[in-house]
Formats: C-alpha cells, sequence, structure tokens
C-alpha cells in the first residue's frame, strides 16, 4: 500500500484549544500532516479544517475514525475521491536582476499571478491555485533563487453541492 | 437566585448524583473546599497524595459503574493526578478530576503553583475544560458527566480558576447537552448482525474472548446467553477476568500472555473468534501476525476507532455490547458442539495451567488461591501490577461479576491501595482484598492513613518477594538473570500498618497461610497481611515477546529461554 495524499474537511465546534487539539491527536497517533488550513465558516461558532495527511489508506483510516473521538470535531469528510475545487495562496520572494526580471515579469503572467511587491533586487509573487499551478511556478521560479516562500496550505470545497455545516 | 462558582460546582454535583469526592486541598481550590461544609451529602475523603485520589475515585468508578470525582489544587497538585487520569484514560474508566487554578488574570504568566493541566492532560483526557467564567460552569458539568459516562467512558477534566469559584452567576443546571461532535453509536448495524449471525452459526470451533466492555455495559446475562444457547467457549482478556463465571463449563478461564495454556490453543485452533469489548491489545493478542490463525473474527466494540486498529476483522459490529449481544442471542441457532467441547476438556486436562505444586515453601500462588478458598469467592479483588497482578487473575476463581479490579492498560503500580479504599466506599457491603507487591504498595503506602480516617475496612495481602517481581522475571528469563535495579528493600510493613493503627501479621510458612486469611476476616477493621514468599517464584504460563499464543511456555525450564529474534520489534 503505497503512501497517497488525502484531504481531510472537519468541522469543528470554535471553542479555544480546537486546533491543539487536533494538531496533538496527529502528532500523538504519530500521522503525518502535509498542512493544515483554518478558518472561521458561514455558521457561527463553527469553524473549518482543511488538513492535508499522507499515508496508506489503513492510517488514514484511523486518522479520520480518531478525530471523530474528538468531542469538538463535529463533521469529518474525507473529500480526495471526490470532485472537489481545491486552491492555495502562496507568496513567492524571488531574486530580480536588471537583466532577468522582465522574463520573471512574462513567467507571472503566464500563470495569471500578481506582483505585489517590487524592491531593487527582488519582487514578491502572488499565485493562487491548485497544487499542479503553485509546483510548476515555483519550479521555474526556483531557477531565479527564490528568497522566501509563504504558503498557506490547502484549502477544498467539493463542487455544487449544498454546505457541509448543514448537510 | 445568584451562587458563587464553588456552589454551582457542589450543587452540580448534587444534580448528579454524587456522593463521594476524593481530593487533596491546596490554594487554588480552597473556595471550593470553604464551600463544601454547605452541602454535607457530600463526602469529601482527604488522600495523602492526589495520585490516591485518582486511582481512589477509578476504583469507586470501577465498581460501582457510576462516574467517579477526584479533586486538586493548581500546580503540582494537578500534575499529580496526571498518572490517575492517564490510567483511567487506558481502561475506559468514567472519572471527573476537578482542578483548582490560578486566577485569570495570572494564567499564562508562570505564577506560583500554575500548570496549563489542560495542555498536559489533552492526549489522556476524553475531554477537558478550562472554565473561564462562573457563568458556564454548570453547561460544563453537565457535559463534562455525559461525556465521562456515556459511550466509551473516560476521564474528563475541569480546570476552574480560583476567581471563577469566587464569582457569582445564576445557577440554572441544563436538562439537555449540546454536543454536535459526539455521538455513540448504541444498536449495532442489523445488516452486520445477521452476517455475523450466519458465521457463528457455521462455526465448528468458535471461541468467545470476552473483555472489559462487557463489564462496563454490565452485559453478562446477555454474554452468559449467547455462550449456553450456541455452546461456545468463553476466554477473557485481563480486564475482562469476571466478565464470565470462571466456573462455569464454558469458561477457559484468562488467555494472553499470562493465560492459560487452554485458552491460548482455544483461540489459536478457533475458526471464529467472537470479539466482545475487548480491543486486541498487545498483551493479550501476542505476536498479532501470528494471532488466530484459523480464524474469521467478529468484533463488537462500542468505540468505531478500535475497529481494525490493531488487528483486520471480517465482521465489525459498532454498538453497546448489552445491546448487540440481545440481538444476537434472538436470531443465533441453539446448537452443540461435543466435538469441540471435548477437545478443550482434553488440553485442559493435559495442559493445567493452574495447578499449585505441592510442597513446604510459601508460594504467592498458594497465597491467592487460600484467598479464594476463605472467602468462597465472595470477595472483590483489586490488584497492583506485575506478578502480584498476573497471580491474582490466575488462580481466583471469579464466580461474581466485576469481582477483579486491576489496571491493565497502563499497568500503574501503587494503584492497587488507593483503589481498594475506592472501591470499598463505593461498595460498603462487599469484602474487598487488595493484593500488592511490595514494590508497588510502597508506591502509595501513604494511603494507609485514608483507610484508618476513613474507617476503610480493607484487607491487604503483600506478596513480599524482596524484588520488582515481573521485571526480575524478564531479567532471568532474557537477560541472563541480571538483576539490575531489582532487588527491593522494603520495611517492616507490619510495623508500618501498626504504626498507622491498622493491626497486621506476617506470615513465613505455608502452614500459617489459611489461619492468617482467616484471622484478617474476622477482624472487622483493616488488616495486614505480610506473606513472605519464594523470592524468585516465576509466573507461568508465559507467552514471551515476540512469540504467538500458540508458542507458550508452560513451566520452567532449566535454562533461561533465548531472546526470540522479534524482540525488539515487539511492544516489550
Amino acid at each position: 500500500m503505497n503512501p497517497t495524499k488525502h484531504t481531510l474537511v472537519a468541522l469543528v465546534s470554535d471553542r479555544p484549544g480546537v486546533l491543539n487539539r487536533v494538531a496533538s491527536l496527529f502528532r500523538r497517533r504519530g500521522f503525518n500532516i502535509e498542512s493544515i488550513a483554518v478558518g472561521h465558516t458561514e455558521q457561527e461558532g463553527v469553524s473549518r479544517m482543511t488538513i492535508v495527511v499522507s499515508g496508506n489508506s489503513a492510517t488514514v483510516e484511523q486518522v479520520r475514525k480518531q478525530l471523530d473521538k474528538v468531542i469538538d470535531v463535529i463533521k469529518l469528510s474525507d473529500i480526495t475521491q471526490e470532485n472537489i475545487v481545491d486552491r492555495e495562496l502562496a507568496l513567492i520572494k524571488v531574486k530580480t536582476t536588471p537583466a532577468t526580471r522582465s522574463e520573471i515579469i512574462q513567467i507571472v503572467d503566464i500563470f495569471r499571478a500578481n506582483i505585489v511587491d517590487v524592491a531593487p533586487d527582488s519582487l514578491i509573487v502572488e499565485v493562487t491555485g491548485d497544487e499542479d499551478k503553485i509546483s510548476s511556478l515555483l519550479n521555474l521560479l526556483h531557477s531565479f533563487g527564490v528568497k522566501e516562500i509563504a504558503r498557506t496550505g490547502r484549502l477544498a470545497m467539493t463542487r455544487g453541492m449544498p454546505s457541509s455545516a448543514s448537510g | 437566585m445568584k451562587l458563587t462558582g464553588a456552589q454551582i460546582v457542589c450543587e452540580s454535583l448534587l444534580k448528579e448524583g454524587v456522593e463521594v469526592i476524593f481530593g487533596f486541598p491546596g490554594g487554588a481550590i480552597l473556595p471550593f473546599y470553604d464551600t463544601l461544609p454547605q452541602y454535607p451529602q457530600l463526602r469529601h475523603i482527604l488522600v495523602r497524595h492526589e495520585q490516591g485520589a485518582a486511582h481512589a475515585a477509578d476504583g469507586y468508578a470501577r465498581a460501582t459503574g457510576r462516574a467517579g470525582i477526584c479533586c486538586a489544587t493548581s500546580g503540582p497538585g494537578a500534575t499529580n493526578l496526571v498518572t490517575g487520569i492517564a490510567n483511567a484514560q487506558l481502561d475506559s474508566s468514567p472519572v471527573i478530576a476537578i482542578t483548582g487554578q490560578v486566577a485569570r488574570p495570572f494564567i499564562g504568566k508562570d505564577a506560583f503553583q500554575e500548570v496549563d493541566i489542560t495542555g498536559i492532560t489533552l492526549p489522556i483526557t476524553k475531554h477537558n475544560y478550562l472554565v473561564l467564567s462562573a457563568a458556564e460552569l454548570a453547561t460544563v458539568f453537565k457535559e463534562a458527566f455525559y461525556i465521562a459516562t456515556t459511550g466509551r467512558q473516560g476521564p474528563v477534566l475541569i480546570d476552574i480558576p480560583r476567581d471563577v469559584f469566587v464569582e457569582q452567576a445564576d445557577f440554572h443546571y441544563p436538562a439537555k447537552v449540546d454536543l454536535p461532535g459526539y455521538k455513540t453509536i448504541l444498536r449495532g448495524h442489523p445488516a452486520q448482525i445477521k452476517k455475523a449471525t450466519q458465521l457463528i452459526n457455521q462455526a465448528t470451533c468458535p471461541v468467545i474472548i470476552s473483555g472489559r466492555g462487557v463489564i462496563l455495559s454490565q452485559a453478562y446475562d446477555e454474554l452468559r446467553e449467547l455462550a449456553e444457547k450456541a455452546q461456545i467457549p468463553v476466554v477473557t482478556t485481563l480486564l475482562g477476568v469476571s466478565s464470565f463465571p470462571e466456573n462455569h463449563m464454558l469458561s477457559l478461564g484468562m488467555m494472553g500472555m499470562h493465560g492459560t495454556a487452554y485458552a491460548n490453543m482455544a483461540v489459536d485452533s478457533a475458526d471464529l473468534v467472537i470479539a466482545i469489548g475487548m480491543r486486541f491489545d498487545d498483551r493479550a493478542t501476542a505476536r498479532v501476525s501470528g494471532f488466530a490463525p484459523k480464524a474469521r473474527i467478529i468484533h463488537i466494540d462500542i468505540d468505531p476507532a478500535e475497529i481494525g486498529k490493531n488487528v483486520t476483522v471480517d465482521i465489525p459490529i459498532v454498538g453497546d455490547v448489552k445491546n448487540v449481544l440481545r440481538e444476537l442471542n434472538k436470531q443465533v441457532v441453539s446448537q452443540t458442539r461435543v466435538d469441540w467441547i471435548r477437545q478443550l476438556e482434553t488440553w485442559r486436562q493435559e495442559h493445567p495451567s493452574t495447578t499449585i505444586r505441592e510442597g513446604e515453601e510459601l508460594i504467592p500462588q498458594y497465597v491467592i488461591h487460600s484467598i479464594y478458598e476463605v472467602t468462597d469467592g465472595n470477595a472483590i479483588i483489586v490488584t497492583g501490577v506485575g506478578q502480584n497482578q498476573m497471580w491474582a487473575a490466575q488462580h481466583f476463581c471469579y464466580k461474581k461479576p466485576n469481582s477483579f479490579i486491576s489496571a491493565g492498560g497502563l499497568g500503574t503500580m501503587g494503584f492497587e491501595l488507593p483503589a481498594a479504599i475506592g472501591v470499598k466506599v463505593g461498595c460498603p457491603e462487599e469484602t474487598v482484598w487488595c493484593i500488592a507487591g511490595d514494590g508497588g504498595f510502597q508506591m502509595t503506602i501513604q494511603e494507609l492513613a485514608t483507610v484508618v480516617q476513613e474507617r476503610t475496612a480493607i484487607k491487604i495481602a503483600i506478596i513480599n518477594n524482596g524484588y520488582l517481581g515481573m521485571v526480575r522475571q524478564w531479567q532471568e528469563l532474557f537477560y541472563q538473570r541480571r538483576y539490575v535495579a531489582t532487588p527491593l528493600m522494603g520495611p517492616d510493613f507490619v510495623k508500618i500498618a501498626e504504626a498507622y493503627g491498622i493491626p497486621g501479621l506476617r506470615v513465613k510458612t505455608r502452614r500459617e497461610v489459611v489461619p492468617a486469611i482467616q484471622k484478617a476476616m474476622e477482624e472487622q477493621g483493616p488488616f495486614l497481611l505480610d506473606f513472605m514468599v519464594e523470592p524468585e517464584e516465576n509466573v507461568y504460563p508465559m507467552v514471551p515477546p515476540g512469540a504467538t499464543l500458540a508458542e507458550i511456555i508452560e513451566g520452567p525450564k532449566k535454562e533461561a529461554v533465548a531472546p526470540s529474534t522479534s524482540f525488539t520489534v515487539s511492544n516489550v
């Protein structure tokens, strides 16, 4: 069984320490978190966590069940196999020289990304997209020298279905 | 009407039917203690170390089936509860731990006696709370009791800052809880039950493994009906001991690392294993890859996360054991299994695991058996951890439901004395025997003062061999007898008991054993017996680490057993 990446969406009660509880659970059970993104939802008192976990299917099954046991976790879905929209935002600070600047700008345009900061020897690229898009852009920018990267981690939502908080 | 936080706590405890609290005071929890006299229905039992309070609450909960309550102050008081809370977590015991905390403005500032106890107990509680206003207290207590006592039971910690105890608020005890994230499945899925029934009806050599879940669910009658109706022999895990009467003809006793040879052989040869309220712990399964190689497995458990955690099963049924068994019993066909039962009886004759050798020496097995003989099994046995625990499980015939109380999951030495106090407080009419090793007894020996102050008439039997017995056994069998840090000096326990005001006797020969036990039983109050047993006695049978249940060692060999090659991989 090869380790694969699974995307879990957890709706949690917005009580103090809930992020800690979830993260603590992962550490204690030895599960590998690739990323967590948390934020409020359309329902008051409910937050949404999007967690990318890697492991084989037996491991991920245990992750799901152990997370379900956490009292503050209201609903948990593994949406890896479903029809989803997945997005991430990244800020990338790239080294620039007068010679390389226009080429970098062209690449940024092709990816429909934005330049949000310009300095004499660097600029910051803001890009939103799925994992493939961000990886491709990063690969291209690496050859120019990437000074700093900040990523939010994956956000995901199933297509066309009613809000999972009320479902 | 406005009440203080401390009053709200007391009112909430009364609403939940609490009668006893085991605790130790301190600065942060002082306002709560000051309020207690206003509530004489709440009996407070002062321990001598907070660990004793946690274990007493645990023992109380296990014996009565109700939540056990312990309380301590902030800082070291709270951290002293940690071992007891972890112990309750691993054995699914409903314990509520109330801790004082520094006042709200001081939280997070490394104040005097401040610790982040909610952070510390996150992985070892079913849930925990830091209550930041008196107005929330009633809801928190309602939720805490609900969480602790339903579904898969477990400990809940409530951390209350000192100024919240003092703050005033309206008291209204909620009728219901609102916990959208907490759902328990109590009824098994009918389709799964049907599939299980088919397997049971078709099996030729089935075996039931009964665990703590049967006791938590109080499903003794339902288990017995299933076993008798379908003629299925029953083995138990350590924590399942006393879930099924051991004098029943279908009982094969305990299985696992120190179970009977014939119980383990039954599991190893079965074509169907019905696992009820047990979680396939490594002490029970031995090497997992070799567990029940010929059997399909039905797993009945209230916790869905246990299904498939250690062992892949064929028919999982999530639900409360009592409910599921009731449904199964309606559908299971009544049948006889003469050949299988006969085979098991042959194995029992050929591989006797509980015979006690004759002789002059005072051996621990004889002590346990004598306690059984004198009480006729009419007692609750509370054990420590180690060799004493294993002998207590093996050589007492448990006929009464829930008469064996032992720290299995965490294996906490020192559990025995405070837990026995909790058991006796919860069941004052029962005879309670505390079986301790000389090592474990020294860990919570201070609770002898609690025994005297509260007049709890427990009988204490110390299996005194001058060693950390179980570790010494492993050192003998697997480390070429290098007894590092296991020879253990102890005090004159009879003198110590006397110093506390408890009568006692030292027993040095086999002849004195029964009369000494009788003397202890005649005594109205507590009594301590110090049994000076054979120092290098080993627990048999034994499944060595890395071996399967079939590779059980039934008795002493002349040479130490060579460590198995998979030694390092298994959980030692």
